[in-house]
Order: structure tokens, then C-alpha cells, then sequence
């Protein structure tokens, strides 16, 4: 357990992370725009808030989501069963990030782009449906990214043929993609990667690579995160061209 | 202060929501194929509890606080009456160049939110413990932070000018695999993770808003076209800077041990 001087350290961590923040928006809002500050008691409580939950966020970080994460790595190496360590990275991934806000805010969008881009009809149903179709796919193409990654993983192949290949994939679904999908589609790989899938992926990358004999954790337990964010962008295409 | 009680009980029934299905799935996994005791249940308990109720505050906070002024600020920074009142008073056409406080506002809010975003803290510490202390925290997250205020400083100009997405996109990608074939083996996978992380809670709001607002304003700017993108920006200059951080102390490195030994 944490003393108090330890949490107070960690307070004062998340007020310097915090600090760039405030400097650039009073910067901007006395001296560019020269206004004063509206309601500024909301204005701290929010921020105090913000350092307190950032705080909290850390220190649960390092109890709960980076055990957790390495634990189950190790269980999975030790068991040695790949086909549900394969099942528990598709779920992990497609799971996180099926309810994503970010990413149901994303694919309104990207519905009503379609809409009026004359790709489906105007319309509640229409849009819904295609707003829906595109979510799953969000989520099954973070899923097979994951379990990628973690094959990656297992049979030690160099990740950066597998990124440029992905690089590949997306440079020819560009140019087959119509244009208006194309800058959602780009969005919506840096949207998938929620704050808590994160670190749950990152330490079971880690903790696989660092319980398989040959692999080093810094050269291959990283890397989880990027095919996380590359996939996406392919898929959101592939389902713009189709539909 | 009611209605800050009601916020908070809504955050934190959505992260809630959005910690459920992990949970359920690592539950499933832990009880049915692993079938062993989770080792210190009662400290991952109160660590989850840690970080749903700290997310639950952070989204509340940014939301009373940070995101009303940063979306007024980008409202009011892309506003023409801002941006066109030095110019009608000279009688001169708009440049790109007339946008220097919309870049600048981009690369600072970049760089801002990137250091505070805590799915990055978190791959920071993580990178500081696997590497042994090599990969200080701080540093990571500076160059990533510099990667995304490059970027999106980037990205608005590309709104201004009207400049195709793809371009941009696809001559960093190249840049990417260039830096690849000649940076140090250790960090491309963290680079490469980098540039993922780098978008989530604090930033892709303020810098839609920013993106959106900026499409709205300039003539022949279609706000569902052009709108979009910024983010894809954000995530692919940390992977060069990351790179080009990690090659710089390497050649450091060989430049400080070439001076020793001559």
C-alpha cells in the first residue's frame, strides 16, 4: 500500500501533467483573445477534479489493470493452449471497443456522410443500419488486429513487415474507397484505443513476451496497440466501397 | 454543484458500462480455461475500483472545465471577425499565412492534451520498466506529445489550404518506413504503439472541435470532408518523432563514445 507522502507524490505528478493544459488556454484566453475567464470557480473545480481522477487512474493502473493483464499472459503461456489465448484477444478487443463512445459518435458521422454523399438513403433506418454495420466492423477488425498481434507474438515475426503490409492495405483501399469515407476512416483508427483497453493490452503483450523463451519484451511486446489502430482504417474502407 | 452530482453519477455509470465488458470477458476467461486464483484479488479489485471512479472524475472534470473553454477558444480563434480583422483593414486577400494563431493553438493544445492523455502515461510507465529505466517516461511522452503538435498544426493547414488528405498521409507513411529500416530495433514497436495511444480522452474532442470549426468557417470547405482527419494526423507524426528521438540519442550515444575513445 501507498503511503500518504506516496499519493501526494502521485497528486503532484498528475498537476504537472495537467499544467500544459492550463497554460495554453490562459495563454490564449488573456492574451489572444482577451477575454476573462467565465465562471471561474467551475473552471477549478473541474481541473481539481481532473488531477484527483488522474491520480486515482494511475495508482489503480499499477494494482489492478497491469496485474491482470500480465497474470493472465503468464496463465495463458503456462496452459499453452493458443486457441483461447487467441478466443481471449479477439474478445478482449472486440469487446472494448463495440461500446465505445468515441467510436458511436464516429459512426453517426460517418452515417450521415454516406447520406449525403447518396451512398444510402436518407433516412432514420438507412442510417442507423449503416452507423451499426460499420460499428461491428470497427469491433471485429480490433479483434482480428489484436489476435494478430498476438500471433505476431507467439511466432516472433519482425513486426515492422506485417505494419507496412498493413501501410499497404490502406494506401490501395484509398484509392478504391469513395473520398468521403477516406478521413473517417483515418480517424477512426486513433478512436478505437480506449483508455482501459490500453493498458490491459499493453500488459498482455508484455507479459507474453516476457514468459516465451527467445522473445524480448521491449522489441516484441510492444506493438499491440498499432495493429490496433492500423486495422480499423482498412475495414471502415473496405465497408465504404461495398456498401 | 446539483447538477455536478448528476454529472458525476452519469460518468460514472458510462465508464462503468464501458469497464463491463473487459471485466466480464477477463472473469470468463479467469473462471472457465484458466481456472486459478486471480494472485491478489483484493488489490486488482480495489485497483479497478481505482480507475473506473479516476476516469469517472477525469471525464467529469474535463467536461465542466476544459472542454466548454477549449471548444469556445477553437469557436472563437476560427471565428472570420477574428481572423479576417487585420486584413480587411489593409484590403488584402487572405493567404494561409493568415491563419498563424490557428496553427499555433494546434500545436500548443497538441501538445497539451498528449502530455495529460492517460492511456499514454500508462504506456510510458510501462516502456520505463520493461526497458529498465532506459526509456524515461517523460522523455516518451515529449516526443510523442511534440509528434502530435506537429501534426495537428499540420492537419489545420491542410484544412486551410484544402490540400487532399491522402497526400499527407500516405508521404508519412513513407517517412515512417524510412525511419524504420534506420532506427534502433528496440523502439519501433513502441513507436508504432505511440502513435495509437496518443488519441483518446483529452484529445479527440478539443481537436474535432478545432478540425470542425475550421472546415465551417473557410469558403469551400466542406465540414463532413475536410472536417475529418486531424486525428489520423495525430496519430502518425509521434511514430516519426518517437523514431527520431530514439536515433537522435543513438547517434548521441556514438558521438559521446567516438569523443572518449579517439
Amino acid at each position: 500500500m501507498k503511503t500518504s507522502s506516496g499519493l501526494l507524490r502521485a497528486f503532484m505528478e498528475s498537476t504537472r501533467d495537467l499544467l500544459p493544459i492550463v497554460i495554453v488556454v490562459a495563454f490564449f484566453q488573456i492574451a489572444v483573445l482577451r477575454q476573462p475567464f467565465p465562471e471561474l470557480l467551475d473552471l477549478l473545480t473541474g481541473l481539481f477534479l481532473v488531477i484527483l481522477g488522474l491520480t486515482l487512474f494511475v495508482q489503480g493502473l499499477e494494482m489492478g489493470l497491469f496485474p491482470i493483464g500480465e497474470s493472465m499472459a503468464y496463465a495463458f503461456a503456462r496452459k499453452g493452449s493458443v486457441s483461447w489465448l487467441l478466443a481471449f484477444a479477439f474478445l478482449l478487443g472486440f469487446g472494448t471497443t463495440v461500446a465505445e463512445p468515441a467510436l458511436i459518435a464516429v459512426t453517426k458521422k460517418a452515417a450521415q456522410v454516406a447520406a449525403e454523399g447518396g451512398f444510402i438513403h436518407h433516412g432514420e433506418v438507412a442510417r442507423e443500419g449503416y452507423a451499426d454495420g460499420l460499428r461491428y466492423t470497427v469491433a471485429f477488425s480490433v479483434g482480428l488486429a489484436i489476435v494478430i498481434g498476438v500471433l505476431r507474438i507467439l511466432r516472433g515475426w519482425p513486426l515492422h513487415y506485417l505494419i507496412i503490409g498493413g501501410y499497404c492495405g490502406v494506401v490501395i483501399m484509398t484509392l478504391f474507397a469513395p473520398p468521403e469515407i477516406v478521413g473517417i476512416a483515418y480517424d477512426s483508427g486513433g478512436v478505437t484505443t480506449s483508455t482501459i483497453t490500453v493498458p490491459l493490452v499493453t500488459a498482455l503483450g508484455v507479459g507474453l513476451a516476457s514468459s516465451i523463451k527467445g522473445r524480448n519484451p521491449m522489441v516484441d511486446g510492444f506493438g499491440l496497440i498499432a495493429f490496433a489502430s492500423l486495422m480499423p482504417m482498412i475495414f471502415v474502407m473496405i465497408y465504404g466501397a461495398i456498401i | 454543484m446539483h447538477e455536478l452530482g448528476r454529472y458525476l453519477l452519469d460518468s460514472f455509470l458510462g465508464t462503468l458500462t464501458d469497464v463491463l465488458p473487459i471485466v466480464l470477458v477477463i472473469l470468463c476467461f479467469q473462471l472457465l480455461v484458466i481456472r486459478r486464483r486471480i494472485p491478489n484479488l483484493r488489490r486488482t479489485v480495489l485497483g479497478f475500483v481505482y480507475v473506473i471512479i479516476g476516469l469517472s472524475l477525469f471525464l467529469v472534470g474535463l467536461e465542466e472545465a476544459l472542454f466548454p473553454l477549449g471548444e469556445a477558444m477553437a469557436k472563437q480563434l476560427t471565428d472570420p471577425a477574428f481572423i479576417y480583422a487585420g486584413i480587411e483593414a489593409i484590403g488584402g486577400a487572405v493567404r494561409w499565412q493568415d491563419y498563424y494563431w490557428i496553427y499555433l493553438f494546434a500545436a500548443a493544445i497538441g501538445f497539451a492534451t498528449t502530455v495529460a492523455e492517460p492511456s499514454l502515461i500508462a504506456v510510458a510507465i510501462k516502456a520505463n520498466e520493461v526497458s529498465g529505466g532506459v526509456i524515461r517516461p517523460w522523455g516518451l511522452r515529449t516526443a510523442v506529445a511534440l509528434g502530435v503538435a506537429f501534426g495537428i498544426a499540420l492537419g489545420t493547414y491542410r484544412i486551410v489550404t484544402g490540400t487532399p488528405l491522402q497526400y499527407y498521409i500516405i508521404a508519412g507513411y513513407v517517412l515512417v518506413l524510412v525511419q524504420t529500416i534506420f532506427a534502433p530495433r528496440m523502439i519501433i514497436a513502441l513507436a508504432y504503439d505511440s502513435g495509437g495511444v496518443t488519441t483518446s480522452t483529452v484529445t479527440v474532442p478539443l481537436v474535432t472541435a478545432l478540425g470542425l470549426g475550421l472546415a465551417s468557417t473557410i469558403p469551400g470547405r466542406s465540414v463532413l470532408v475536410d472536417g475529418f482527419g486531424l486525428i489520423a494526423f495525430a496519430s502518425l507524426f509521434p511514430m516519426i518523432t518517437v523514431m527520431g528521438y530514439a536515433q537522435l540519442s543513438e547517434w548521441q550515444a556514438r558521438r559521446g563514445h567516438k569523443s572518449e575513445n579517439p
